[in-house]
């Protein structure tokens, strides 16, 4: 056993620090600027991270689980307002799918693990949600059950059935998909997404969501940590007190104890046997969802009045939080399918 | 990053669980002190004559010179085999070999490794808690002797130890860190009185005072130079408050599998949020065990985590006391109707967690100004 980064990690966790922390947004204002939100997405897109689970050549991601949470903690770190896990979800998922890779449309999914994703028949029956795919997307993968497996679908995001909205998120677009909606068998694809395919993309999915929490608390308490040391009250720093660095002695505890869940299900993605990659998926963001919330209150009760405005960075960081919480299930939902699995169903509880 | 074992470590792990399937002399169950004791002294010597304790010690002393990543090994199968933890003596070794002359080295530690000679540690008095610095305990030069004076507490297994790392004041005519010595101090002798102390759970007495009144140490015991004592104890206390270095990683787990049986058994008896609270402990506990992990793979490029401790150690208490809660919501009334129920035993030995070994205000300080370097209050 060696949780280590291999060199090329360690290579690849430097960069994408570097590069998310060049091009990301440093105050609330700089959201609002449009070219370097484009130089953001270009260099992103440059550096091929995006592609990270394309097919490398024999049905093989090109890069593991791994490589891909440490560009999603890089991005969540610094509140990057750039697509990468929708688009790297959707490339894994079209990959299972014997879909060539290419510039298609990109997945999305509700809230729920994955029921939500399915539809029945060839028409959304409920609300999906395209998540982090980009401002401008044309058309979403759902899946559609095919006997025990499901075949990939396509919806078309038009102004009728699917627009982008306004989530709390600012740094992410969520397009949401009213039902109605008409879907579509994606051609070209070899093969059916099996149960087994499913459960591996729903690891990966917990993975970079729980990795992206990860970055978010560090990012938040970086800043938090800074303005505790600059803040000044009767004559003293405010990150002399006690009271304040209990709070944040904490927080940085539930952060580091969310790195090593975090790591190894990004592991578990490409090694354990699916239901296992999956539980520790379901580990990992049980863990991290609950700690980037208590991390991200934190850094605003630190911050003061100042931390309940507009300008504050804290708020970004707490809505970033919010939405990966959610995607792919929050803790709660993690909390009730590990509790399913470990102590059996029981009717009329769940 | 692989979490998986390399060849070396699965022989091993398939060696010990071959060795754990004919030696495994199950949980004590309740019993006595004297019991437990002389069966936890039974079953340090048969892991250790079986060569599976001390894995990651020098051979030169008993140990195997092997990467600390082979206790985690030990520590998964011993609980997956239901098999008592192995005993915590990491921190004093540790504390030992980094501070202790070759000749004091070559002298305690095969009996301390071994489980021939017990030890304790006696730095805790009634007035010096977490100013540990304030100790009043007085070790006085008398010939090739130290006589020793003083009140030690909360001393865990005082009274079945034969040997005390002790702490104890030097020179007083210096500030109060720099006065500080340790010893070796032998515990079977006249001016040794030992008091127990019954433990909050009404049964065990794992901790007791001890009063020295011109005890006698040699001068040749002293552990490290005059003066050094603080530093010796710090790094002991560094190192007890890594998870990794306890084996209680496995004992958690253990406690929420126990748990999960006792819902699994009958479903329709338990509520959703007793349920719950069971699914949340698995999932500290199993953030414990990978964060133990990879504490353990750190140290491979020879990291010392130095303050990193406290944050592993407040880690370990929230999971601790988590896992305790659990059982006392998993147990429901007979808690509160049975002063033998096992929960509630689990439970109230819980709340030492954040007390001993530093506090966890204490840990909250170290973190606070030694790792997010907020300045001192
Ligand atoms: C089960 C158990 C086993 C033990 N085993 C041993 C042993 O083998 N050997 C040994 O030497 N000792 C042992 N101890 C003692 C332990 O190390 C001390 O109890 C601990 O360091 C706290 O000291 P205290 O009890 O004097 O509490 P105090 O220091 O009096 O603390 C009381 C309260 O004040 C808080 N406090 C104190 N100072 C500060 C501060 N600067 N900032 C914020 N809050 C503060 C504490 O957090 C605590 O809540 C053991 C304790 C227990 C419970």
């Amino acid at each position: 056993m060696d949780t280590r980064d291999t060199a090329e990690q360690a290579e690849l966790r430097r960069s994408a620090r570097q590069l998310a922390r060049e091009l990301g947004p440093s105050t609330v204002a700089d959201l609002d600027d449009a070219a370097r939100a484009k130089r953001l997405a270009g260099a992103v897109r440059d550096a091929g991270w995006l592609s990270l689970r394309d097919d490398g050549g024999d049905g093989a991601p090109l890069a593991s689980g791994v490589e891909a949470a440490i560009v999603a903690d890089a991005l969540g770190g610094a509140v990057a307002d750039v697509a990468f896990a929708g688009p790297v979800l959707a490339a894994d998922l079209a990959r299972r799918a014997g879909v060539p890779a290419g510039d298609g449309p990109v997945v999305g999914f509700a809230s729920s693990l994955l029921d939500a994703a399915v539809v029945p028949g060839s028409v959304t029956t409920a609300t999906i949600h395209a998540v982090d795919s980009g401002g401008e997307l044309d058309a979403a993968y759902v899946l559609v059950p095919e006997g025990s497996d499901h075949r990939l679908g396509q919806v078309r995001i038009d102004g009728a059935h699917g627009a982008p909205s306004d989530g709390s998120d600012l740094t992410r677009v969520v397009h949401t998909i009213q039902p109605g909606a008409s879907v579509e068998l994606v051609p070209d694809q070899d093969r059916g997404i099996t149960r087994d395919d499913l459960a591996r993309w729903a690891a990966l999915g917990l993975a970079v969501t729980s990795a992206d929490l990860v970055g978010v608390m560090r990012g938040v308490l970086d800043v938090t940590v800074a303005y505790a040391v600059e803040r000044r009250q009767y004559g003293v720093p405010v990150g002399s007190f006690q009271a304040v660095q209990h709070l944040l002695a904490d927080a940085r505890c539930l952060m580091e104890g969310s790195v090593s869940v975090a790591l190894h299900a990004s592991w578990a993605v490409d090694n354990l046997a699916p239901q296992e990659a999956c539980m520790a998926g379901q580990v990992a963001k049980a863990y991290c969802a609950r700690a980037a919330r208590t991390v991200c209150e934190t850094a605003i009760q630190v911050h003061g009045g100042i931390g309940n405005t507009w300008e504050c960075s804290v708020h970004v960081y707490l809505r970033r939080a919010l939405l990966s919480s959610q995607w792919f299930g929050d803790d709660g939902e993690q909390l009730c399918q590990l509790e399913r699995a470990r102590l059996g169903a029981v009717d009329g509880l769940s | 990053m692989d979490f998986r074992d390399s060849p070396a470590e699965a022989e091993f792990r398939a060696r010990l669980r071959a060795w754990l399937a004919d030696n495994n002399p199950g949980l004590p169950t309740s019993s006595t002190d004297d019991e437990y004791w002389a069966r936890q002294a039974e079953w340090h010597t048969s892991l250790y004559d079986a060569g599976f304790f001390g894995l990651s010690w020098p051979a030169r002393y008993g140990g195997h010179d092997l990467p600390t990543v082979f206790d985690v090994i030990l520590d998964d199968e011993l609980a997956s085999a239901g098999a008592p933890p192995r005993p915590s003596l990491g921190y004093l070794v540790q504390g030992i070999t980094v501070h202790a002359s070759d000749d004091v080295k070559d002298r305690f530690l095969p009996g301390l490794i071994s489980g021939r000679e017990r030890w304790c540690q006696g730095f805790s008095e009634p007035d010096a808690g977490s100013d540990l610095a304030s100790l009043r305990t007085t070790a006085t030069r008398d010939g090739d002797d130290f006589v020793i004076d003083g009140h030690k507490v909360w001393t865990s297994y005082s009274d079945v130890a034969d040997w005390c790392i002790l702490l104890a004041r030097t020179d007083p005519d210096v500030p109060k860190h720099k006065g500080l010595s340790a010893f070796a101090v032998p515990m079977d002798q006249p001016g040794i009185e030992q008091r127990p102390l019954r433990m909050i759970n009404g049964i065990t007495s794992e901790f007791g005072q001890v009063l020295f009144d011109d005890a006698r140490v040699p001068a040749a015991n002293m552990i490290g130079a005059p003066g050094e004592g603080w530093r010796l104890a710090m790094t002991i206390v560094s190192h007890e408050r890594e998870p990794g270095e306890l084996g209680y990683v496995a004992r958690y787990k253990k406690t929420v599998k126990d748990l999960e049986a006792t819902v699994r058994a009958e479903p329709g008896a338990f509520r959703s949020d007793q349920r719950a609270s069971v699914a949340w402990a698995n999932v500290q506990a199993e953030m414990l065990r990978l964060h133990v992990c990879r504490r353990l793979s750190e140290r491979l490029d020879g990291v010392d985590h130095g303050p990193g401790g406290s944050i592993d150690k407040l880690l370990m208490t929230w999971v601790e006391q988590t896992v305790g809660a659990a059982a006392l919501d998993v147990s429901g009334p007979q808690a509160v109707t049975d002063q033998d129920d096992v929960a509630l035993k689990i439970y109230l030995y819980s709340r030492a967690q954040s007390v001993m070994g530093g506090t966890s205000q204490i840990q909250k300080n170290i973190i606070a100004t030694r790792i997010l370097g907020l300045p001192q209050s």
